[in-house]
């Protein structure tokens, strides 16, 4: 398990590393830093030294990958690549383009995004697994025909209007909550009740309908015949038995998103103006604010690494056939 | 006489399925006394299983119990609650499935599985639980119970799961024990020990044992009385004595007849030297065999269209962090053997001896470790490429499962000419459908089955489809992966004769891969017996099967199960 666990961390390592390349291509190859200079200055009126400037104050102005003017170890190190790329990939993500400190931003903005995603996240699987159950034990009646007809509208409802929709039925219409904004503390919960229930609600059309064809496909087991024959009650066998089974590959969809809940949701923090990452990233998309857009990528990406690795620790959790080796 | 404990009144059950019914039991009346054991036989698909199911009420959905009564010791089972149904279901009657491995829970460990059915019969809790599922495993003959309680059922093998499963059937203390095919997936020595195990409890406990198989060898082993089912129907119930001395029903007669036996084996070594002496030797069987010496021209025969030679394959375990390979499983530790043009060798053993793993390697299916394979005089390993490509088609495989090794979105005409594509890429197209049509005709099947997909056929028809397959690439040598184990007896019976027919026609080779040694009698001229990659003894197959020299393939023969009554 430990030999296992540092294999799979030796294997982030060149698997960093490409994503790093690539995201350094992306962002300075493809799109040059005198592009990113205009973008933020302007394409007409804009005078050749006031790009230098521009670049230059950001450290847009060194070469890609080779330095001929420096001496020695500075012929790698005053690179755009050394200078960006490698502190990225230590998590070194340094002032945006507005001059602000980026690893500042993040540790303040992921407790907003936090206090969203985690109880959407945890409400959102605990209503669909137990909905999901609930048609599984009135299968074959029409009660499990007409949930998953409904099931099909939910899904087929764009987000966005369940976000519009939400805001103008409880916050404006009923004055539950208020329509948008964040507070610090205590004072926050108002704000997030409404985010969090959206995220709830939108998800069940196609969550209930995964969990369902996982239960059922496990309802159709030999095993379960067995557990029947022991004289087990239905209600005992889909608990005891076939949701311990079911376990193994809702952990692989649940567990890999784990770590993305950091990340915060783009659409929800946008329209609830709640200061959190997902809403920090539209920002800087906005202002072509490359710096952050590039920390958050490499971020993503990391994310992701991690969040595989996760789901394999957990396989061997919930299967005792799976042994990592 | 008491009341039986079991009684079946004119039962029926219909499966709907896609606008279909289907009558899975068609009106059946039995009874089983208690303390009997009572053997419910038919081939598969004739409505055994569904009998039993409907019996304990668990039918899969699109089932339904449209007639009939089944009685429990006087007890109405169709007409009692979920709940009452429920507390007779393990405690009443236990159950045993076939295939221990998708009937046990693969996530809980098997003590708790046993546990369950106690502490949902017998209310027991804790350190009471814990000594009573021991007091089980140990019962069943399960290897040291107290290391194994916290055991999951992927750890344990195929035979010490049935004994599991027997324990979890027994945990209720039922009075009728049901046996769905107790030992279908278990090898011949493990059948044995899970019969002999079966009937030692019956005796110890008293309680009935209904058995339902298609294996007669199985029913002459442990059942006092004896029915037989065909399309639904009971055809024939009978003691066990007259049910194979004097069958009535001609269904029964077939059934009795298509059995192979190893008294059957009298192929000669050779075919080019006795080709029309295998009633002579049928005959001869009968009056006690005369045997010859030893077979010495087993490994060196004139000319050789196989040879074998010191062949190995080793499967790589890999330790550390980097995977380096440590150490290797020796599933095939240097096999020798030469087969002749025409020739039938039986490569015979237990299930992880390595005798599957020699075929494959042959055909190049899975890398070998050594050792060298001389195919009509030429080292295949000297080839490369096309040549070798040529080469290596000569040697077909049939495979144990026709429902898993062919493609299903594929049609049988596909199937078919997908070898003949290989071999002759310039057919054009009406004479490469004659030439899938030939074959077709070839293995029994109509010209009409070409249009098919592999889904609309039965298990035999499958089988054929597989052998056509691997005829039409016109390969010298077919290797048969145990080709008859997934299918009945009867059908058995036609893919055995189909085999050797089309040796006598078209001169093919065989090695032919099996644990059924009755199968093996039927077709072998000489039988290699494998253990634990090796060979252990070889020779013509009267001489291994009738005057077996060596200790383990003694062990094979014994447990062998033959449809002879005992006493």
């Amino acid at each position: 398990m430990i030999q296992y666990l540092i294999r799979r961390l030796l294997y982030a390592v060149p698997l960093l590393i490409g994503v790093n390349l690539l995201t350094f291509l992306l962002f300075f190859v493809v799109n040059s830093p005198d592009d990113m200079a205009r973008m933020q200055l302007g394409q007409k009126h804009v005078t050749q030294e006031a790009v230098e400037k521009w670049k230059h104050e950001r450290g847009y102005d060194l070469p890609l990958f080779w330095n001929d003017k420096a001496q020695g170890a500075a012929h790698l190190g005053q690179t755009i690549f050394y200078q960006k790329s490698v502190n990225l990939m230590l998590f070194r993500f340094g002032q945006s383009d507005t001059g602000r400190n980026i690893v500042n931003d993040i540790q303040e903005r992921m407790w907003p995004s936090l206090a969203i995603s985690v109880p959407s996240a945890i409400f959102g699987v605990t209503v669909n697994i137990s909905l999901a159950l609930l048609v599984v034990f009135f299968r074959r009646t029409y009660l499990e025909f007409w949930s998953m007809v409904l099931c099909v509208i939910l899904m087929s409802i764009s987000s966005l209007f369940y976000i519009i929709g939400g805001q103008f039925v409880i916050a404006k219409l009923l004055q539950l909550v208020p329509i948008s904004g964040y507070s610090d503390g205590l004072g926050a919960i108002k704000f997030i009740i409404l985010p969090i229930l959206i995220g709830v609600v939108s998800g069940i059309g196609s969550g209930v309908r995964w969990y369902r064809a996982i239960f059922l496909e496990e309802a159709e087991k030999d095993y379960v015949r067995t557990a029947r024959a022991k004289g087990l009650s239905d209600v005992q066998v889909l608990f005891r038995h076939v949701l311990r089974n079911a376990l193994i590959p809702i952990l692989t969809g649940v567990v890999v998103l784990i770590p993305f809940l950091f990340m915060g949701s783009l659409l929800t923090e946008s329209f609830f103006s709640i200061p959190g990452l997902g809403s920090y990233t539209i920002d800087a998309i906005n202002r072509q604010d490359f710096a952050i857009v590039r920390s958050m990528v490499y971020l993503g990406s990391v994310l992701y690494v991690v969040g595989l690795l996760l789901t394999d620790i957990s396989y061997t959790l919930a299967d005792p056939r799976v042994r990592l080796s | 006489m008491s009341p039986p404990l079991l009684t079946v009144d004119n039962l029926a059950v219909e499966f709907h399925s896609g606008g279909q019914t289907v009558r899975a039991v068609d009106g059946i009346s039995f009874s089983i006394e208690k303390g009997e054991s009572f053997a419910l036989v038919g081939e598969s698909g004739s409505g055994k299983t569904v009998t039993a199911l409907s019996v304990l009420r668990l039918l899969t959905a699109g089932g339904r119990i449209t007639q009939g009564r089944a009685l429990l010791d006087g007890v109405d089972l169709f007409g009692l609650s979920e709940r009452d149904m429920c507390r007779l279901r393990g405690s009443k009657v236990g159950i045993v499935f076939q295939d221990p491995m998708t009937f046990l829970n693969p996530v809980l460990s098997i003590g708790r599985q046993v546990a369950e059915v106690l502490a949902l019969h017998n209310h027991l809790r804790g350190k009471a639980l814990h000594s009573r599922v021991l007091a089980l495993l140990e019962q069943v003959g399960l290897p040291e119970p107290a290391q194994r309680y916290n055991a999951y059922p992927h750890q344990l093998s195929g035979g010490q799961r049935q004994r599991v499963m027997i324990a979890i059937a027994l945990a209720g203390e039922p009075d009728l024990l049901i046996a769905d095919e107790p030992t279908t997936a278990l090898d011949v020595t493990l059948q044995a020990q899970i019969l002999r195990l079966l009937k030692d409890l019956q005796r110890q406990t008293g309680m009935a044992l209904w058995l339902i198989t298609h294996d007669l060898g199985v029913v002459a082993q442990i059942a006092e009385r004896v029915a037989v089912m065909q399309s639904g129907r009971l055809v024939e119930q009978a003691s066990l004595s007259t049910f194979f001395d004097h069958p009535q029903h001609p269904y029964t007669q077939n059934l009795l007849a298509a059995l192979p036996s190893i008294e059957h084996c009298g192929r000669p070594a050779s075919p080019t030297t006795t080709s029309n002496a295998s009633v002579g030797y049928a005959q001869r069987t009968l009056h006690g065999f005369t045997g010859t010496e030893p077979d010495a021209t087993a490994l060196t025969v004139a000319r050789p269209l196989l040879q074998v030679t010191d062949y190995c394959v080793y499967y790589p375990v890999r330790k550390g962090v980097f995977q380096r390979v440590v150490d290797h499983v020796k599933a095939v530790d240097g096999v020798s053997f030469a087969l002749e043009p025409g020739a039938t060798l039986a490569l015979v053993g237990e299930s992880g001896c390595g005798k599957t793993s020699l075929g494959k390697a042959m055909l190049g299916l899975i890398p070998s470790h050594g050792g060298e394979i001389r195919f009509d005089g030429t080292n295949i390993a000297d080839l490369q490429g096309e040549a070798r490509r040529r080469l290596c088609a000569n040697m077909q495989i049939v495979f144990q499962d026709p429902y898993s090794s062919m493609n299903p979105r594929l049609t049988v005409g596909d199937i078919v000419a997908e070898g003949l594509d290989a071999l002759y890429p310039r057919l054009d197209k009406t004479e490469r459908r004659e030439r899938v049509e030939r074959l077709l005709l070839q293995v029994g099947l109509t010209v009409a089955a070409r249009l098919r997909y592999p889904h609309e056929f039965s298990g035999g028809q499958r089988q054929r489809i597989c052998i056509a397959r691997a005829l039409a690439v016109e390969p010298k040598l077919l290797v048969c992966d145990e080709p008859t184990s997934a299918l009945d007896v009867s059908v058995q019976a036609q893919i055995i004769r189909l085999l050797r027919q089309l040796q006598e026609e078209h001169g093919l080779s065989y090695l032919f891969i099996s644990h059924d040694l009755a199968v093996v009698a039927e077709l072998a001229h000489r039988v290699a017996v494998m253990y634990q990659g090796k060979v252990v003894e070889m020779g013509e197959a009267r001489q291994v099967l009738l005057t077996p020299r060596h200790e383990y393939t003694r062990r094979l023969l014994e447990a062998a199960p033959r449809c002879r009554v005992p006493g």
